[in-house]
C-alpha cells in the first residue's frame, strides 16, 4: 500500500511538471496574445492540480494536506478570475485576436 | 522525486520569464507575471517538502493571495489609466461593443 501511494505520487508529480513545461512552451511560442493565454491556463489547471495531488499523497492525513487543499481551491477560484480580467482588459483596450481572414476571401467559389 | 518537480518548475519559470521579456504588448507581460506568480507558489510548496519543512506552505498561500491582488491592480491600471477611477459603465459598454462590430 505504501509502495502504491509512493508510485502514484511520483507519477503525478512528474506528469504535473511535464504539463507545466508544455504550458510554458506554449506561452513562449504561440503567435497571439489570446492563444498564449489559452496555453498558460494549462499550467494553472493540470500542472498545479497534479503537483498538489502528488504533494498531498506524500503528506498523508495531516494539517499539511489541509493547507495544500486550501492552496488548490484558491488556485481554482483565483486563476479563472485573473484570466477573465486579463482578457477583458485586453479586449476593452482594443487588442484584436489574430484571425485567418486572409485565407477566406481568395477561396470564394 | 521532489527535485524532479522542482527542476520542471524552474524550467517553466525560465520560459515564462523569457515571454515577459519578449512580450510585445503589456498584456503579454501581465500574463507572464501571473504565470510566474502561480509557478513560484507551486515552487514554494515543493521546496518545503524538499527541505522537510512544510511550514513553507503558509508562505505559498500568502504569495498566491498577493499575486492575484497585484495582477488585478495592474490590469485595472492599464485598462483605466488610473487606479482611483471609480469606473465609467457607459464608456465601458460602448468600448465593449466596438470589437464585435
Amino acid at each position: 500500500m505504501n509502495l502504491f501511494i509512493t508510485t502514484v505520487s511520483w507519477f503525478s508529480l512528474t506528469l504535473g511538471g511535464a504539463f507545466c513545461i508544455v504550458g510554458a512552451i506554449g506561452l513562449l511560442r504561440m503567435p497571439d496574445f489570446y492563444t498564449r493565454m489559452h496555453a498558460a491556463s494549462v499550467i494553472e489547471t493540470l500542472g498545479a492540480g497534479l503537483i498538489l495531488l502528488g504533494l498531498m499523497l506524500q503528506a498523508g492525513l495531516t494539517l499539511v494536506t489541509v493547507k495544500l487543499l486550501m492552496l488548490g481551491v484558491m488556485i481554482l477560484f483565483v486563476s479563472p478570475t485573473a484570466t477573465h480580467a486579463l482578457a477583458r482588459a485586453a479586449m476593452v483596450r482594443g487588442l484584436k485576436p489574430l484571425l485567418a481572414i486572409e485565407e477566406k476571401t481568395p477561396s470564394k467559389p | 522525486m521532489f527535485s524532479v518537480a522542482a527542476i520542471a518548475l524552474l524550467v517553466t519559470l525560465a520560459l515564462a520569464l523569457a515571454r515577459a521579456t519578449l512580450g510585445p504588448t503589456v498584456f503579454d507581460r501581465a500574463q507572464a507575471a501571473n504565470t510566474i506568480g502561480t509557478v513560484a507558489m507551486l515552487l514554494l510548496a515543493v521546496l518545503g517538502f524538499l527541505n522537510g519543512r512544510p511550514e513553507f506552505l503558509d508562505l505559498a498561500i500568502v504569495y498566491g493571495l498577493l499575486n492575484v491582488i497585484g495582477t488585478i491592480a495592474v490590469l485595472k491600471y492599464f485598462r483605466r489609466g488610473d487606479l482611483g477611477d471609480p469606473g465609467d459603465e457607459k464608456e465601458e459598454s460602448t468600448a465593449k461593443e466596438e470589437p464585435a462590430a
